[in-house]
């Protein structure tokens, strides 16, 4: 079939995953979300899972990233989304189960969902977007806000004294027996955005072997935000998340 | 354990048949989370589902996991049970009205304690209101089924996973502690005598054949939200014309009226004898779906009785809808206890007394 916006006579060399629907996404320009969301249907493209796969959407910036997936999809209460997640994959034990969620929703509201559904080693693959900021309800500080950071509940810096501290959920739940394979990725360059695409596979494969939970944590921007245009909030997220959220695999399973 | 007609007869506590019951159903799932005094529930489940292969039991670690749990696996097509008692159902509200919203049938326990708080672990009908009026944020109803037996804690298993399969809404069971904890006489239906509908709108994972399913309760645009309040409100309207139940004893010459749910249902019949034994006509007309509500039956009963007696183990709850269905043609009395006492058929009788010698009068 001949594909339609191909020029006559060029090879096609790239091509939106055909499990990202049409929908013009929503995010704003630069955001992490639509990055890991496309890495995301690629994976479930090139496995060819899509009649296998179904996702859990979090409340946040991502809410409605049942518009973009075209995989069968619950939308989860906040912070919940590991819970419903948890009811899907065990009532369809074959089926390729995620959950998507950001920092309030994982680390704040939902950590006792979190930290359960990692320790029962549920089988299902957790994709934790992290950028250290309540992105939809207007950038409020999330339980990973960096300390010293302003945001719209913490417009003087956040302070430890007064709110804790930034929140490293991702090393806490390495910890867990249940956890099988815990890393910590980003998205802000072509090599970044290949290295977590791997790490999505491996997840997905994981899953059919049903020896614990995936749990990728994704160091994002938010420009938006953050107040910066992309590019800034890129060096940014390099300068001070990453010393402090290091990329890297944190459980692996042995080769 | 008897077997006749294929009937298995056996002596069972409350919470126990209930569990038997939602096995026997064909219940693909349970998650829960333990609560005095409803604990045997996940208890008897854990025990005895290795006789089910593939049924799924879930200790979770909290109320709200565990609803959130059900909308999951309701969501992907599961028949889903779970149960609580007060204040773990509390804890489940905002998962319920998501379930309304997304249209997710599964079946809630409420096995009833005294409240308001940590309370007491004692029975109590203290959530009427929260079972029957919605209970969490939004305009919803729940399918509400009071048992008055432990072979009602059986029986209205079937229903409710029916009605909630029928209406894609969430279906409660609201029974109480004294039912959850005695025995009684049951006979068990047989394993595999509920069909289960197709769910063609479940999350299981999209075919080349079809768009992709979402389960939601988000729908941002105001006026398909409005919408959807439409579905719901007509769902309630067809509710409240298909599916009332109601059992009225001894109305025929009753010159008074006692209503009442569940457990009081059963004490008031006791009242009911006393009060015939000293002459009083005493009828006893007992809601069976608390919502949709059989206010007809009330509204048709004021035409014969003089006055209605509520009784319930609460300060008054069921008393509003009594007397939302009179609508100030006959007097309404309330008496009852709370805080997890029961009342005696001697004090439902005196209230009966009171009432008689001055139908009137609408006592405090």
């Amino acid at each position: 079939m001949k594909e339609p916006d191909v020029i006559e006579g060029m090879e096609v060399v790239y091509r939106k995953p055909q499990t990202l629907t049409a929908t013009p996404m929503h995010y704003c320009p630069g955001c992490s979300h639509g990055v890991v969301h496309k890495i995301l249907m690629e994976v479930v493209d090139e496995m060819g899972i899509q009649d296998k796969t179904v996702g859990v959407a979090p409340v946040g910036c991502s809410v409605f990233a049942y518009d973009y997936m075209n995989v069968d999809m619950q939308e989860a209460a906040h912070g919940r989304a590991s819970a419903v997640a948890t009811g899907i994959r065990r009532v369809l034990p074959d089926t390729y189960v995620f959950a998507y969620q950001g920092d309030g929703d994982l680390a704040a509201i939902g950590t006792g969902e979190t930290v359960h559904t990692v320790n029962r080693g549920e089988n299902i693959l957790m994709v934790f977007i992290n950028n250290g900021i309540y992105g939809m309800t207007g950038g409020q500080m999330a339980p990973t806000s960096l300390l010293g950071m302003k945001t719209s509940t913490s417009p003087y810096g956040r302070e430890a004294a007064v709110n804790g501290y930034p929140l490293r959920i991702t090393e806490l739940l390495a910890q867990l027996p249940g956890a099988y394979y815990v890393t910590r990725q980003s998205v802000h360059t072509t090599a970044a955005v290949r290295k977590c695409k791997k790490a999505i596979e491996a997840s997905f494969r994981y899953q059919t072997e049903k020896r614990g939970t995936c749990f990728i944590e994704v160091v994002a921007n938010c420009p938006s935000g953050w107040k910066m245009t992309p590019n800034e909030a890129n060096d940014w997220l390099e300068k001070n998340m990453f010393p402090y959220y290091p990329i890297g695999d944190i459980k692996a399973p042995k080769q | 354990m008897a077997q006749s007609n294929g009937t298995d007869v056996r002596l069972m506590k409350g919470n126990e048949a209930l569990a038997e019951a939602a096995l026997r159903a064909g219940m693909q799932a349970y998650f829960g989370y333990p609560i005095t005094p409803q604990s045997e529930v996940m208890e008897y489940l854990t025990m005895h589902a290795p006789e089910h292969p593939g049924v799924v039991i879930l200790q979770a670690e909290s109320e709200l996991a565990a609803i959130n749990m059900v909308y999951g696996a309701a969501g992907a097509g599961a028949r889903v049970m779970i149960s609580s008692s007060s204040p773990g159902i509390s804890l489940m509200q905002e998962g319920l009205s998501y379930m309304t919203s997304a249209q997710l049938p599964a079946l809630v326990v409420n096995v009833q304690r005294g409240g308001p708080g940590l309370g007491t672990i004692q029975p109590s009908q203290g959530d009427y209101f929260q079972a029957v009026k919605g209970g969490g944020h939004g305009d919803y109803r729940l399918i509400v089924l009071a048992p008055a037996s432990v072979q009602e804690m059986v029986d209205f298993v079937f229903d409710a996973f029916r009605l909630t399969e029928k209406y894609r809404n969430p279906a409660m069971i609201l029974a109480d502690g004294a039912l959850g904890q005695m025995m009684e006489k049951v006979a068990l239906p047989p394993v595999g005598s509920l069909p289960r509908s197709a769910a063609p709108w479940a999350t299981v994972g999209k075919p080349a054949t079809r768009e992709r399913n979402i389960v939601t309760s988000l729908f941002i645009q105001p006026e398909r939200m409005e919408q959807i309040n439409l579905q719901l409100q007509a769902k309630y309207r067809t509710l409240e014309k298909e599916e009332v139940r109601c059992e009225q004893l001894q109305m025929e010459d009753a010159d008074f009226a006692l209503v009442a749910f569940g457990l009081t249902s059963r004490i008031c019949q006791k009242a009911m004898e006393l009060a015939r034994q000293k002459g009083i006509r005493v009828g006893l007309i007992r809601p069976i779906t608390l919502y949709p509500f059989p206010s007809a039956v009330i509204r048709k009963a004021a035409g014969q009785v003089e006055a209605f007696v509520t009784v319930e183990m609460n300060a008054g709850q069921m008393v509003e809808d009594v007397r939302l269905a009179v609508d100030g043609t006959r007097p309404v009395h309330f008496t009852g206890r709370m805080g997890g006492m029961i009342p005696t058929p001697e004090e439902i009788l005196a209230k009966i007394e009171a009432v008689v010698a001055e139908p009137s009068l609408q006592h405090a």
